[in-house]
């Protein structure tokens, strides 16, 4: 769950969602409050292109992650486990691009996104990673329609929340870092597609919602500090190309083939941009609170 | 006169002490308690100041291409070893809460504990990459195979090596931390060990610290604090090879596994017999002290014309004939379990410096491969070799007179 969601203030619904915010994020709330408005509206005015930008392609992306997921639950009903399993990794790009955005809303990412070890009930284990081991591991899905079901009911909620969310700069600068903090945590060991190997999808899409933050704000962090904007460019090229050499037609290659050579290069390369990425916070004045 | 390895600390056991205190100079003796060590001078710390009680060896490989940003990673850690050593956190603050902290925090409101930083190149660092090739020198010769080897690729080499030293563990894991912090993008962990020894706290003594085979490791040791002597073992000078390492040294690092098990279930005799002196004492076998010139005991013979000292013993092989010695910081090591055999995985982390390790190391240790009775109950498994650059001055950094 994600640090920053303590900071997010979905607009209409705040004193009904505060709870459910801070109930999700457990100790974590040094979080803005309904009665000091002011430091959020200055940076609103500020920021308002930038978070505007990247509003605009959070909503992208919920928008085709109910597509993907429409079609993905389809094959599921269809009973078509080729199909499925074609779509499945393409269809969860969208929402790992705008993870910490996502997990902000309470339940919703443990319901779209629980791995089996999440999961203290096994019965109420549900959403993509459930019907990834039906697919891969039981290759039986027989019984997966309603499971297709409540994703798809799911990922609509999703989209109908995330129409309200106010984003600050706060939590973009912090969300860049987060992002690639999901890589290291669960994408470079392999746990996140325990059963499909499909880490690959998932590790580039949490990389390039990285870099979308980081292509909004970088005309601003040029002005403060071109030597960090030349610093995070060089360290996205190199690790994309480094991704790059894994690709194969139509996608990535096996995660589970990679060696541990392999494995531990690409996760000093996520390191490597890491680090200045954590520097964002610069470009944020009046944070000394 | 056998000097204890810890000539560092205190001098010498036995008949000889005014001797001993003469020739200590005063401005070498270890210094008081909470004084930080020099980081500033003609050679790097971390060599001849005396070995507290904890060492991280870091060895790591250049992820870039680029000489700019290996003298940037450099020169930034020159910054981050003066600040280190001064007991102060690396960076600079800022108010932005926004932001991580330039310094990791773990050594906040510690002491600097004597925390030093050494920092070498290996003979990688010389290939096609920067253009270093025609100043690689001589005595950075890649090590031979040795008999008996058993060398894995995961802890041997590096592009760059760095000796931490500290009192205490945290303050010796927080300086490499925040270095291998500085050089993300630029440089990665290519292997590190971790090390421990005795010192004075649990030793009231002040004896010759024991490795862990229960042996006192090292006293044989030159005294460091001879600067003639040091001149002539460890200090590269200006007849010695490339100008740009006078000052500098020779950093042989192997990291030997022990195989405990085995160790512990040999008899007190055959122990004895495996080093070549006493366990108890450490006086050479047929000897009364650990001070008993050892060149002599080795000449004894028993009534039946046998040495006392056998031809095999590791004292043996490893003095020859007491020519040829290098300056050893010795770290034991213990990783916890090895989880293939179920054993301890402990051993010794050999880190031991000289002007040229063709000389000096690698003649010695041809005398131990194949040949050393300790080989029974040892095993090489890691091995590197860095030039130690030159010590640098306020202005200047580590590594400026390779790679301006």
């Amino acid at each position: 769950m994600s640090g920053i969601c303590a900071r997010l203030i979905v607009t209409g619904l705040v004193a009904a969602s505060l709870g459910l915010l801070l109930a999700s994020c457990g100790q974590q709330s040094s979080a803005p409050v309904a009665n000091s408005p002011a430091p959020v509206s200055h940076a609103m005015s500020e920021w308002a292109a930038e978070i505007a930008s990247y509003r605009n392609f959070v909503i992208d992306q919920v928008d085709a992650l109910l597509k993907s997921t429409k079609d993905f639950t389809t094959e599921i009903n269809e009973g078509d486990i080729a199909e499925a399993k074609a779509v499945y990794p393409v269809a969860r790009e969208y929402y790992e691009r705008i993870e910490p955005i996502a997990e902000a809303f309470g339940d919703l990412d443990p319901h779209i996104d629980a791995r089996a070890k999440d999961v203290v009930a096994p019965d109420g284990w549900r959403g993509f990673h459930r019907i990834e081991k039906a697919l891969w591991l039981d290759q039986n899905i027989s019984d997966q329609a309603p499971v297709a079901a409540q994703l798809l009911a799911d990922v609509k909620l999703l989209r109908a929340k995330v129409e309200t969310v106010d984003i600050t700069i706060e939590q973009m600068v912090i969300g860049a870092t987060e992002l690639l903090n999901e890589v290291s945590s669960s994408k470079i060991t392999g746990e996140e597609e325990l059963y499909s190997h499909t880490d690959f999808y998932d590790f580039v899409a949490n990389v390039e919602g990285a870099q979308k933050i980081f292509t909004v704000l970088q005309p601003k962090i040029q002005a403060i500090d071109a030597n960090l904007v030349q610093t995070i460019s060089d360290r996205f090229a190199s690790l994309l190309g480094a991704i790059g050499a894994y690709k194969q037609a139509g996608g990535y290659v096996s995660y589970n083939a990679l060696s541990s050579d392999q494995t531990r290069k690409l996760s000093q390369a996520v390191d490597a941009l890491a680090e200045p990425l954590s520097n964002l916070g610069k470009i944020v004045k009046g944070s000394s609170q | 006169m056998i000097w204890l390895p810890d000539g560092w600390a205190k001098a010498v056991i036995g008949g000889s002490l005014m001797a001993a205190l003469v020739l200590l100079p005063a401005a070498t003796e270890a210094p008081a308690e909470s004084a930080p060590l020099p980081f500033y001078g003609e050679h790097q710390p971390g060599i001849v100041t005396p070995p507290p009680g904890f060492v991280y060896f870091v060895a790591y490989d250049l992820t870039t291409l680029k000489k700019t940003e290996v003298q940037a990673l450099l020169k930034s850690w020159t910054v981050a070893a003066a600040q280190l050593m001064a007991g102060k956190p690396v960076g600079d603050a800022t108010d932005n809460r926004l932001l991580p902290p330039a310094d990791t925090g773990e050594a906040e409101g510690l002491s600097a504990a004597h925390v030093t930083i050494t920092v070498g190149a290996g003979p990688s660092l010389f290939d096609k990459r920067f253009g270093l090739e025609a100043r690689r020198p001589p005595a950075l010769a890649d090590l031979p195979a040795f008999a008996d080897d058993q060398l894995r690729a995961e802890w041997c080499g590096g592009d760059l090596g760095v000796q931490v030293c500290a009192d205490d563990q945290q303050v010796a894991f927080h300086a490499m931390r925040n270095l291998t912090r500085l050089a993300r993008g630029v440089a990665v962990l290519r292997w590190t060990q971790a090390g421990f020894v005795a010192k004075t706290a649990v030793d009231p003594r002040n004896e010759t610290p024991r490795n862990l085979q229960g042996f006192k490791d090292g006293t044989d040791n030159p005294n460091p604090n001879d600067t003639a002597l040091m001149n002539q073992v460890v200090w590269a000078q200006s007849t010695d090879g490339p100008r740009w390492m006078v000052g500098g040294s020779y950093l042989v690092v192997r990291k030997i596994q022990i195989r405990v098990e085995a160790w512990d279930r040999d008899g007190l005799k055959d122990q004895e017999n495996v080093i070549g002196r006493q366990k108890n004492s450490g006086a050479p076998l047929g000897g009364l002290a650990e001070t008993d010139f050892l060149g002599t005991a080795l000449t004894k013979k028993t009534a039946d014309g046998q040495p006392v000292i056998p031809d095999d013993a590791h004292v043996r092989l490893a003095r020859g004939d007491g020519s040829v010695k290098i300056l050893r910081r010795g770290y034991s090591f213990a990783n916890g379990l090895d989880f293939k055999t179920g054993q301890l995985d402990a051993g010794l982390l050999f880190l031991a410096f000289q002007k040229d390790p063709r000389y000096q190391f690698v003649v010695i240790q041809k005398r131990l491969a194949g040949n050393d009775a300790l080989n029974e109950y040892i095993q090489h498994v890691g091995s590197a070799v860095f030039a130690v650059f030159p010590g640098t001055q306020v202005g200047g950094y580590l590594g400026k007179t390779l790679l301006d």
